[in-house]
């Protein structure tokens, strides 16, 4: 479905990120990404969009080749990448984003099937605007909620657990949970946290640039749990690799 | 009335061949139509150009419209409204503005407006301001806005001035008794090399007094915007303030807020802030498939909504 070949990024600076990385993603699957910061998971995520543009390498979708493609036509193509930090925007309401991201005009219980998915009432956000008013876990929620609205083959999550405090951490693991229960299309999540590495259909290890393992979540969870596991009582437990 | 009368009415205000309620449209300087209601009564100033319109204390769920329009170069219309608001009364206004030339002559439209908001009044106030017609001939519109509101008033503005107009002077003043609350959301949109300045002077004089003003701004272009506001609190009252403006191309924002405080309970707070549109959120919009070009449409489009 998703095919990704000998891709290599360098930073600005000359670092380089990804070194020579492959990967298979195949369809309609839950596959979560992993591994020590700085390993190159966010930027691979970012490839993959369209929003950095890599060295070499290529990248295919559904068997065509989508390198040369830039971010627009990527979305066009059905990629959705969800920020790991949203952005917020003065004056676009939640309902003007949604529907801009579903492609056209939606009634209330349209607006309401979307928004009810990430737990939030349609009624008391559609006419909230996407700004600074807004905590970390509501603009968490919308960004979600924006790329569920597109239907798209792939959708790419990076760190959904980021920068949000733990009541909205867990609830947003039942968002994944139950999006996991109605799979339609591939996807993708950026991930450290094991409620959500536990429902992958498999696990991607990225560490130094390269794919440093790779296989069902019963393979490869209990290769990660290293002092964490000792751990039962913190929800927001983060795995790392040993 | 003529057909470019007509057009701008549509343009400035909810005229859709008609008015309903109270009105009085003025076109190049003239009168092109007025009535008045049982509750809202129209008359000539005397002693200079303009209107008093009077609005029974205790009026509810009316609307006045007075909408004022420029349809060829060589006019210098300059007009004063008087706004006398009754105890009580609830009601929309609206007074916009539409400026159209073709012929390379000047056009320009001063439109000084006062309100005088009795006590617990509520009034909402809606002023559009347009520029239409090609050639060089300058459409200039400079209104100025003096509000006094009594105890427990409140005036809520929404002044919107999008594109079209060369040169614009925003005069807007206020005084504010106790308890009177000051709402304003004002969007400019200049382009090519059109000037606006929009200057705010709001004093807080009584216990409980509230304001808070919102201006978005986008200058793009060779244009050029300033913006000043003046808060002053002279009692324990509570003030905000917020100028955010988007520069494009080779536009250019000046903004200079100050802030009073006369009294140990005064609260103002000013939020201002100037710049290009991010590039992360039109990053963001491309990935939900939009192009640049449409995704800083809908940007600008949004936060000028």
């Amino acid at each position: 479905m998703l095919e990704i070949k000998d891709i290599k990024w360098s930073a600005p600076g000359g670092v380089n990120v990804l070194k020579g990385l492959s990967l298979e993603v195949p369809e309609n699957k839950l596959v979560v990404i992993t591994g020590p910061n700085g390993g190159g998971k966010t930027t691979l995520a970012k490839v993959i969009a369209g929003l950095e543009t890599p060295d070499s390498g290529s990248i295919f979708l559904g068997g065509e080749d989508i390198t040369k493609l830039d971010v627009t036509e990527r979305a066009k193509r059905g990629i959705s990448f969800a920020f790991q930090q949203p952005v917020r925007f003065k004056g676009i309401t939640v309902r003007q984003l949604i529907e801009l991201a579903s492609g056209g005009t939606l009634k209330e219980d349209g607006l309401c099937a979307i928004l009810s998915r990430v737990g939030l009432c349609a009624r008391e956000y559609i006419d909230r605007e996407v700004d600074s008013t807004l905590s970390g876990g509501e603009i968490k929620r919308i960004e979600i909620a924006s790329v569920l609205a597109r239907h798209t083959k792939l959708t790419i999550f990076d760190e959904p657990e980021a920068g949000i405090d733990l009541w909205s951490f867990t609830s947003l693991i039942d968002v994944f949970e139950s999006m996991r229960s109605s799979l339609k299309g591939t996807l993708v999540i950026i991930s450290h946290q094991e409620r959500i590495l536990k429902i992958a259909d498999e696990i991607v290890v990225i560490a130094d640039g390269k794919l440093k393992d790779k296989g069902s979540a019963d393979e490869i969870l209990p290769k990660l749990l290293g002092s964490s596991a000792d751990c039962t009582t913190c929800a927001k437990k983060e795995v790392y690799l040993k | 009335m003529n057909s470019i009368t007509e057009k701008l009415l549509g343009m400035i205000s909810n005229w859709n061949g008609k008015y309903e309620g109270a009105y009085n449209i003025r076109e190049n300087g003239g009168c092109a139509g007025r009535q008045s209601t049982e509750h809202i009564k129209i008359e000539n100033k005397e002693g200079a150009p303009g209107l008093e319109i009077r609005i029974l204390p205790g009026t509810r769920g009316e609307s006045v419209s007075i909408p004022a329009c420029i349809t060829h170069g060589d006019v210098d219309d300059l007009v004063y409204n008087d706004f006398y608001i009754g105890e009580d009364a609830d009601v929309l206004i609206m007074a916009g503005c539409g400026v159209h030339t073709e012929t390379g002559e000047a056009a320009r439209h001063s439109g000084i407006h006062r309100f005088y908001l009795g006590k617990n009044s509520h009034v909402i106030y809606v002023e559009k301001h347009v520029g239409t017609g090609k050639g060089s001939g300058l459409r200039t519109i400079d209104p100025v806005t003096e509000v006094y509101l009594d105890e427990g008033a409140v005036l809520e503005m929404d002044t919107a001035q999008i594109g079209g107009v060369d040169k614009s002077t925003r005069n807007t003043r206020a005084e504010l008794s106790s308890n009177a609350k000051l709402l304003i959301r004002e969007r400019i949109l200049t382009e090519y090399d059109q000037w606006a300045r929009t200057d705010f002077e709001v004093t807080m004089n009584g216990e409980g007094a509230g304001t808070d003003l919102i201006s978005r701004a986008v200058a793009r272009g060779n244009s050029h915007q300033e913006y000043t506001s003046k808060m002053i609190g002279n009692g324990p009252c509570s003030g905000h303030s917020e100028c955010d403006a988007i520069i494009a191309d080779h536009g250019t924002v000046t903004a200079a807020p100050a802030l009073t405080a006369n009294h140990g309970d005064a609260a103002l707070i000013h939020e201002a802030a100037i710049g290009k549109i991010a590039g992360e959120q039109i990053l963001k919009l491309r990935t939900l498939g939009l192009t640049e070009k449409e995704a800083e449409a809908k940007i600008v489009e949004g936060f000028l909504g």
